[in-house]
């Protein structure tokens, strides 16, 4: 993959991606009529969310293919996508406050995607947290798969939950409800962030596949060391 | 089937262990009797309103007292590596995951009796009209919530904080199947011709089975070393 | 190979197991291999890997890289037959402390789906001087009865293989004496015997093999008096030094 797509293309890419998304969320994307400006927040809210969602579908993934194959790679594309995962979900959580209050006077609603996404959030503070309080570190491989693939099981549910709770317990929209009705440029705008973002999304992830792949190479070197010495 | 004689043998030696020890089953009841009486005293106000929060003070205190049950089934297998110990023998591990998942589901089972005679004692209200579908709801919701507590019992086990990385397990993947006994126990509960107590069964019957399906085929990596 | 007894016993083998915790080696390339009618000591110092080893074959622990096979079967893969044909001792005791002794094997046996399992927990607790205390709780046994009760877990299966790790700690001398003669009369009975200890002449008393073991390689595998002691830095009693 490496030599396909280069890193360096990659990055240079995504800059350019979060440039464009820049320029086109304050010049090129229209105003929007209720809220004003501060709905601008959306084009970054709603690719943050789905990218952190597509991350644990990731590691759900990973998680399945380490069981069955013990391929250490597919450990390490877990935890970095966890922690990468982890950041953007944050941002949700972080810009969400910061919409809903000017456009709706409130700080927080239980709305679809926030409540998805918080609980996505539990699940990567979960998942991260175990992954750093084991005290035997060789089993962090297997149990992290287990709750990646038990957490994602948990994400489906939630997914269709909300949507049924919603139905019994309606609530009025907000924070850009379902994105249908947009005007195109709006959506031509949200598009290309996210197009942004899943870039970012998987810049970062190589970025720490990186270290994770240092990391290994420093522990064969330690391991073939340990082996060689003390030969006596 | 040799399995289930196993599985019967594990629940016998849990029930025994705890029956020399009682401590979990007491500590879970008072606990779960605790949230019921707190939630009970707070909210002495109109019946009506104090109703409506009867099923989310119940299945919140089932909740907590099974957290704590859960990190205790545990803790007696850590004390002289019995957990280990079971895995000399030719034993499937999910074997071992049902046994123990069975014993955990008695012991919450218990301590819900304990704290639903408290809560129709105290909120003044019996279940009996809807005795089926609340305890088909029980049953189920227990199930599940069990199912997610052994396995999380035993990956927790294997931390430096057990008993906080069990609740941060536990509470955000176990979190609908509370939401939805919670709502299909107000329904339940409400009666009359248009509930549809049996929807509210099937769905959590059915969440349950899934996590429990899942954590039956997961536990054997959590054992493995 | 020419045709031999009817039944032929299988075989414990290492091949080439390598077991890192975290970049330290705690094995490096073991390979041995343990049959049956054959007593055989694990001597090292401390950190030798002896342990390790020990848990590895009782299918407590995973190998690095390298497999460990019975009776020609991976046991990472299909481990049940092996596990039913081991009897494993460790320093834990695998007891159930709110248990009594005989509650305790009886949870044991079940595991293991043995019949007639009252006759055997009386005669494993025989083997042990244990049958007056089968009722006391676990956790109040001293913890050479402990021992003794966890010794007697390890035999219930009548296993084919006895692994066991420093059996010895914690025995009064009669025990030990009792101990010594049970183990001796193993070999002569079919069965294979595997065990570690700190006294060398102990061990050399029992067990016809020695496996060497330091800093994670075998540095000798063979006849126990056939050794090189000097080489593996060990003191005989007779008064033979080592180059150390």
């Amino acid at each position: 993959m490496t030599k396909k797509f280069p890193i360096s293309l990659h990055f240079v890419l995504t800059l350019a991606g979060l440039f464009l998304t820049l320029y086109m969320i304050f010049l090129y994307a229209p105003e929007e009529m209720t809220m004003g400006e501060v709905q601008r927040i959306f084009y970054i809210h709603v690719p943050a969310a789905w990218t952190a969602l597509l991350g644990f579908l990731i590691i759900f993934i990973s998680s399945i293919i380490y069981l069955w194959k013990r391929t250490q790679s597919a450990d390490e594309l877990a935890q970095a996508t966890a922690e990468v995962g982890f950041i953007f979900c944050t941002c949700v959580l972080v810009t969400g406050p910061l919409w809903a209050k000017p456009a709706w006077g409130i700080w927080w609603t239980w709305d679809a995607r926030l409540t998805l996404t918080f609980l996505l959030w539990l699940l990567y503070v979960a998942y991260l947290m175990l992954r750093n309080y084991l005290v035997n570190p060789g089993r962090a491989a297997n149990l992290c798969a287990v709750v990646g693939i038990i957490g994602f099981v948990d994400v489906l549910i939630d997914y269709m939950a909300i949507r049924w709770w919603r139905t019994q317990h309606p609530q009025p929209v907000v924070l850009g409800g379902p994105e249908s009705g947009l005007d195109p440029r709006m959506l031509a705008t949200l598009l290309v962030s996210w197009g942004a973002f899943t870039l970012l999304f998987f810049l970062l992830v190589r970025m720490r596949l990186r270290l994770a792949g240092m990391r290994r190479e420093l522990s064969e070197i330690r391991r073939v060391l340990a082996f060689k010495l003390s030969e006596d | 089937m040799s399995s289930l004689k196993i599985i019967w043998s594990i629940l016998v030696k849990d029930l025994r262990v705890e029956w020399r020890n009682r401590e979990t089953l007491a500590s879970m009841c008072v606990f779960g009797l605790l949230i019921v009486f707190l939630f009970n005293f707070a909210f002495e106000s109109a019946r009506e309103e104090t109703l409506r929060l009867l099923p989310a003070v119940l299945w919140v205190a089932i909740a907590f007292a099974g957290v704590l049950g859960f990190n205790r089934a545990f803790a007696s297998e850590r004390e002289n590596a019995c957990l280990e110990g079971m895995t000399l023998a030719p034993v499937d591990p999910s074997t071992i995951f049902v046994g123990k998942m069975l014993a955990n589901l008695l012991f919450l089972g218990v301590a819900e009796v304990v704290m639903a005679f408290a809560a129709a004692l105290w909120f003044n209200f019996s279940f009996l009209p809807a005795l089926g579908p609340l305890l088909l709801i029980a049953f189920f919701g227990t199930l599940g919530y069990a199912a997610l507590g052994t396995i999380f019992g035993a990956i927790a086990a294997n931390t430096r904080m057990r008993e906080v990385m069990l609740t941060v397990l536990q509470f955000p993947i176990a979190f609908w199947i509370l939401m939805l006994s919670i709502d299909s126990t107000a329904n339940a509960m409400r009666g009359g011709p248009n509930s549809d107590w049996f929807g509210g069964v099937a769905r959590v019957a059915g969440i349950s089975l899934v996590f429990t399906v899942a954590s039956f085929l997961l536990f054997e990596y959590v054992l493995e070393e | 190979m020419p045709p031999q007894d009817h039944i032929i016993k299988p075989v414990l083998e290492v091949r080439n197991v390598t077991k890192f915790f975290g970049d330290l080696a705690a094995l490096k390339e073991v390979s041995l291999s343990i049959t049956c009618g054959e007593a055989s000591l694990l001597y090292g110092p401390n950190g030798a890997g002896k342990t390790t080893l020990l848990r590895m074959l009782a299918s407590l622990a995973r190998p690095s890289s390298g497999e460990l096979f019975f009776d020609g079967r991976n046991i990472e893969r299909d481990g049940n037959g092996a596990k039913a044909a081991i009897g494993f001792v460790s320093h834990a005791t695998f007891l159930y402390g709110e248990l009594t002794v005989r509650e305790n094997l009886k949870f044991f046996g079940s595991l293991f789906g043995l019949s007639h399992l009252e006759k055997r927990i009386d005669g494993a607790l025989e083997l042990f001087d244990m049958r007056s205390r089968d009722g006391v709780f676990a956790r109040d046994l001293s913890r050479g009865l402990q021992q003794r009760a966890s010794l007697a877990r390890a035999f219930l299966h009548d296993p084919d293989f006895v692994i066991l790790d420093e059996p010895f700690t914690g025995l009064d001398h009669q025990s030990v004496k009792k101990l010594e003669d049970l183990l001796l009369r193993l070999p002569e009975q079919g069965k294979a015997l595997l065990f570690s200890t700190h006294d060398f002449e102990q061990g050399a008393a029992i067990a016809g093999r020695l496996i060497a073991l330091k800093a994670g390689r075998v540095r000798y595998n063979g006849p126990l008096a056939a050794a090189p002691f000097a080489n593996l830095g060990i003191v005989r009693a007779n008064g033979r030094k080592s180059d150390e």
